[in-house]
């Protein structure tokens, strides 16, 4: 009894010390940054209203204590489990996507139908899962092989592709462009890193861009979102609602300078001026309060994960992982690219959050179990 | 395949590279190459200033007595940017408003439309601020009315009250001074950008017209200013400056408030009386100075009560200030309305004769008529007096004499074909006396008549020849009778050289010259006080809140006569003789105080509004007491009929005011006031 105890802690102790050190540290650095960015955002608005301006502050700290335990959690799976339970969870995940399609349940925030409210206020984000169980589904899919094989077959493609499709229509259906192309970019990347054909690579580009150009003409895409690509344009078209939000989004990161405002000092996002600070916006508090400086920080630890992945990824000596990986990355650079280049003025407006900085559960969770993913990848390789 | 596998790694990690030095490229343009702009824009949106305008200075006569004062209000406002988001654009809320404020609506629609989203002939009293400042609907709400309002919010969107300080002219001895004292309003776009240097807030008041506008920087003070840090729903959440509004200086005139509504009652009355013996008499003006130029009084008919500005003007009040038919009342005739002197304008003749070496002491011929070329030129009477001299001349204003001498310098300067230096006696005399020429008095807008010299008339033919040379195509159906054709020919030889005809008409005031009252007050003033051009003024001194004189206006000479001492003695006593055996001596019997003067009946070409022809334009100038001048009175009544009977009536009773006479208490019983009196800034 005693010596298993103790066997088990070093057991543990092992597989902790199996992980990306790099990774962890910047995890750890940016979810802490997020969490000051967040209290920043909302402590003088919910003083200001009478209620606990530690209240998103608390609610976020208690996210990123979850997600680690999720990251933690996902680093001790096996394989062969994730096997077993992700065509349930891929499942699950549908399920949520579909749920969120019926009217009250699904609740519509800004203009997409994307979450399940639960009484209490919780709330989750099927889409999120989805991510996930694509990646990994895709990967189980693709990765298994006869001896010797170099590529996946097309029948493995096209399952593989069968597995992401109907998760990105029914995303498509909400509608939340901004996490179809996060999905799509994930899609593109883990065929290309399977060793299939290049025709199905092209193919699926010459796909994604003209899904993207019949979704506009067919009006698949609402005059909501069309107005987000106007305003993306010249955001004085529309100077009440998305244009005022890029403009307010721009004005507040650009006017934090070298140096910044200093945390808490900002008078933008004191002011409230950027709409959705704490969650999709998160980048302008950065921006405003802590500067160029402290921007770029948050930049380098982006990049230092990224690249700490690629060489996991490079690493890696069998193809799951290298699948699972560089779909994780392209994941996390395209939801990155996509917010950060939103409230710059560089992408057009989607409600997509910034990994590890911005409020919320489900996107923290599914963050930190693709971090797991990263780092159970990365112990296997070892 | 392994290299196609690490093939797509690599390419991934070029690319996500490229991605994330993209955003590197971005947060370095927008924070470091252009944050300087972006934090200028960020400082736009977040601070608010809080504008309290300063309490504007009192406007004083030179007793002291208040002319515009400050009084509470409650002002009634209209967000139009809330308006304009009900269904019906808001009209039923200005309906409400407009009924408990017992308005009419149609004005109070037309109040809180901005006059740049109306037609031009829909602008009457529209409002000249913008959209995103409070419009005033009144700012003489009652609390009652007020509390109406306030008290059921919900059925009001949009609108506001506020109590604010508003402009009063109290009239408290009957005076208006309509057009010497003007009004404030609310600040236009073009205030905001024109200006050089000078810093308007949104919400503030500023001089419009008259002294407001002219001494608006002194009376106007500084507002105080609070800028505030908001937040994105406006509440306030600190402060970041506070400046205290500095108080408007006060303005004191040389205008006396008993005399001005003297001066006013009196036009008013000459213009009535006018109409009694059958004249049109749309307008008129009068001016009172002392010999420095300090202007006593100064009134112009029709004139309006000024409050209307501030209490909510009426579309009917704004369509009638322009009107030609209520006779433009918003016209300062005193400075604006130019006119010909007529006979007023002889005492620049004799001068212009004693210039060109006549011998001023002669006796000279006064035919009934004389022609020269094919044109005959009568005196205003067809009478003739033999021979006169030139004092005689002058009393019995005749006409002929003039003409003979004019002609004749007309022919010595080379007639049609002009010397090259020709000497130009007459015009050279009249710009002697200013005429032609701005005053200088400290009101905005001044015209400057005309002296129709031989530039004039070169430029006027350049502007005209076409239509001259060209009149039985261009010309009105009216206008293509037989004089006027041959008229239109000669014009189109000729019409830049100075003719016998012009130079003729000039010399007894009448054809193209016009000289504003105004002009002929400082022109009598001269003579009166031994040969300078006074610059009129109507300000006496700036005064601080505190009874400390600022700025004094002295006394300003604009220009010399150049007559001789000789010949300015005759000119004296020319006008003296006017009053005591001439054209005044009617009007002018049983009057103690000696004054000097003369008489102008000028006949004036052009049709009314009706089509009936213009009457005579009706001038009075003078000075008295005639030894020792101490007052210049000119008076002028627009299609007045006679010099004497209209305006030389006028000005007599006018003396009378000013001297004590006929029963009335003399108002300067020791000659003219200039001494700067204390002000009273506590009362309203």
């Amino acid at each position: 009894m005693q010596t298993s105890k103790s066997s088990r802690r070093v057991e543990r102790k092992r597989v902790l010390l199996g992980t990306d050190p790099i990774i962890n540290v910047s995890v750890l650095l940016l979810t802490g940054i997020g969490i000051l960015l967040v209290y920043a955002a909302t402590r003088d608005w919910f003083a200001a209203n009478g209620q606990d301006p530690e209240y998103y502050l608390k609610r976020q700290l208690l996210n990123v204590i979850i997600g680690l335990a999720l990251a933690y959690g996902v680093t001790l799976i096996d394989y062969r489990l994730l096997r077993a339970y992700t065509p349930i969870i891929w499942g699950l995940g549908v399920l949520g996507l579909l749920l969120v399609l019926i009217p009250g349940v699904g609740s519509i925030v800004n203009g997409a139908r994307s979450w399940i409210s639960f009484p209490g206020g919780f709330q989750i984000q099927p889409a999120e899962i989805a991510k996930l169980t694509i990646i990994v589904g895709m990967a189980l899919i693709l990765a298994e092989r006869d001896a010797g094989a170099k590529h996946p077959t097309d029948r493995q493609v096209l399952y593989s592709l069968l597995v992401a499709a109907v998760p990105i229509l029914l995303i498509v259906a909400q509608p939340d462009l901004g996490t179809v192309l996060i999905i799509s970019a994930s899609v593109i990347a883990i065929i290309a890193t399977s060793g299939a054909k290049l025709r199905w690579v092209i193919g699926l580009i010459v796909l994604g861009i003209s899904g993207a150009y019949l979704a506009v003409v067919s009006g698949e895409v609402s005059e909501y979102q069309l107005n987000r690509l106007r305003s993306f344009v010249d955001p004085f078209a529309d100077p009440q609602a998305t244009g005022y939000q890029l403009r307010q989004a721009r004005i507040t990161i650009g006017s934090g300078g070298l140096f910044g405002k200093g945390l808490f000092e900002g008078p933008q996002t004191n002011g409230r001026f950027v709409p959705e600070q704490q969650t999709d916006f998160i980048f302008t508090v950065a921006g405003e309060e802590l500067g160029f400086l402290g921007s770029s920080l948050i930049l380098i630890l982006y990049l230092l994960i990224l690249m700490r992945a690629f060489a996991i990824a490079r690493r890696s000596n069998e193809i799951f992982g290298r699948i699972v990986t560089v779909g994780v990355i392209a994941w996390f650079s395209f939801q990155i690219f996509q917010n950060i280049g939103m409230t710059m003025g560089l992408m057009p407006m989607t409600g997509v959050p910034l990994p590890f900085l911005s409020y919320g559960g489900s996107s923290m969770f599914a963050n930190m179990i693709g971090i797991g993913l990263l780092q159970n990848v990365y112990q296997r390789s070892r | 395949m392994r290299d196609r596998t690490s093939t797509a790694v690599l390419v991934a990690q070029v690319f996500v590279i490229s991605l994330m030095i993209a955003l590197f490229g971005r947060l370095f343009y927008l924070q470091i190459a252009d944050g300087p702009r972006y934090q200028e824009a960020a400082l736009d949106i977040q601070s608010r200033d809080i504008v309290t305008p300063a309490l504007r200075g009192l406007i004083v006569d030179i007793s002291g007595e208040k002319l515009a004062t400050n009084k509470a209000g409650l002002m009634v406002t209209a967000d139009r940017s809330i308006l304009d988001q009900q269904n019906d654009d808001g009209k039923v809320v200005l309906e409400r408003v407009s009924q408990i404020l017992k308005l009419e609506f149609s004005d109070v629609f037309a109040r809180t439309r901005l006059c740049g989203e109306l037609p031009k002939e829909e602008r009457n009293g529209c409002w000249t601020g913008n959209r995103y400042q409070p419009i005033p609907i009144t700012k003489e709400a009652t609390e009652e009315q007020v509390l109406k309002i306030v008290e059921r919010s919900d059925q009001f969107p949009g609108i506001g009250a506020e109590p604010v300080s508003i402009r009063n002219y109290p009239s408290k001895s009957d005076e208006r001074a309509t057009h010497i004292l003007g009004y404030v309003g609310p600040i236009t776009e073009d205030d905001l950008n024109n200006e050089l240097g000078k810093k308007y807030y949104r919400n503030e008041l500023v001089g419009k017209a008259g002294i407001e506008l002219q001494y608006d920087e002194a009376l106007r003070g500084t507002p105080g200013v609070r800028t505030v840090i908001v937040n994105n729903k406006e509440s306030v959440t600190r402060e970041s400056k506070n400046i205290a509004p500095i108080p408007g200086n006060h303005l004191v005139l040389n205008i006396n408030a008993k005399l001005q509504a003297a001066v006013e009652k009196e036009l008013r009355d000459s213009v009535f009386r006018a109409r009694a013996n059958g004249y049109r008499g749309d307008s008129g003006a009068a001016v009172v100075m002392d010999l420095k130029g300090r202007v006593l009084a100064m009134a112009s008919y029709p004139d309006y009560d000024l409050n209307i500005w501030e209490n909510g003007i009426t579309v009917r009040q704004a369509k009638e200030l322009y009107s030609e038919r209520s006779g433009v009342p918003a016209l300062s005739r005193a400075i604006q309305g130019s006119f010909a002197p007529a006979s007023a304008f002889k005492v620049v003749s004799l001068a212009a004769a004693g210039a060109a070496n006549y011998n001023l002491a002669n006796t000279y011929n006064c035919p009934s008529e004389v022609t020269f070329g094919d044109r005959t030129f009568r005196n205003y009477d067809s009478k003739p007096a033999g021979r006169i001299n030139l004092v005689t001349a002058m009393a019995i204003s005749c006409d002929s004499i003039w003409y003979q001498i004019a002609y004749d310098e007309w022919v010595r300067d080379g007639g049609l074909k002009p010397k090259p230096n020709p000497n130009d006696n007459f015009f050279k005399a009249a710009a002697g006396f200013g005429v032609g020429k701005r005053t200088g008095i400290d009101l905005p807008s001044e015209v400057k008549g005309r002296l129709p010299d031989r530039e004039w008339k070169k430029s006027w033919y350049s502007r005209n020849k076409e239509f001259f040379c060209d009149y039985q195509a261009r010309a009105q159906k009216s206008q293509l009778t037989p004089y006027l054709i041959a008229l239109a020919r000669e014009n189109c030889l000729d019409g830049d050289r100075v003719r016998a005809g012009d130079m003729v008409n000039f010399s007894i005031g009448q054809g193209d010259v016009l000289m504003t009252p105004i002009q002929m007050a400082v022109m009598y003033g001269a003579i009166a006080n031994g040969g300078n051009l006074m610059k009129p003024k109507i300000a006496r001194a700036i005064v601080s809140p505190t009874n400390r004189v600022i700025k004094e206006m002295e006394p300003e000479v604009t220009g010399k006569l150049t007559v001789p001492d000789s010949t300015l003695e005759l000119l004296k006593r020319s006008l003296r003789a006017v009053v005591t055996s001439g054209t005044a001596r009617g009007v002018f019997s049983g009057l103690q105080a000696e004054v000097s003067g003369k008489t102008g009946t000028g006949q004036v070409f052009g049709r009314n509004l009706d089509g009936s022809a213009k009457d005579d334009t009706s001038w009075f100038a003078s000075y008295a007491p005639a030894k020792k001048p101490k007052y210049v009175v000119v008076m002028m009544v627009s299609q007045g009929g006679f010099g004497a009977t209209t305006s030389g009536a006028g000005v007599r009773r006018i003396y009378e005011y000013i001297f004590g006479e006929n029963g009335k208490k003399a108002i300067f019983p020791n000659g003219p006031v200039s001494e700067i009196p204390t002000i009273d800034s506590k009362t309203s």
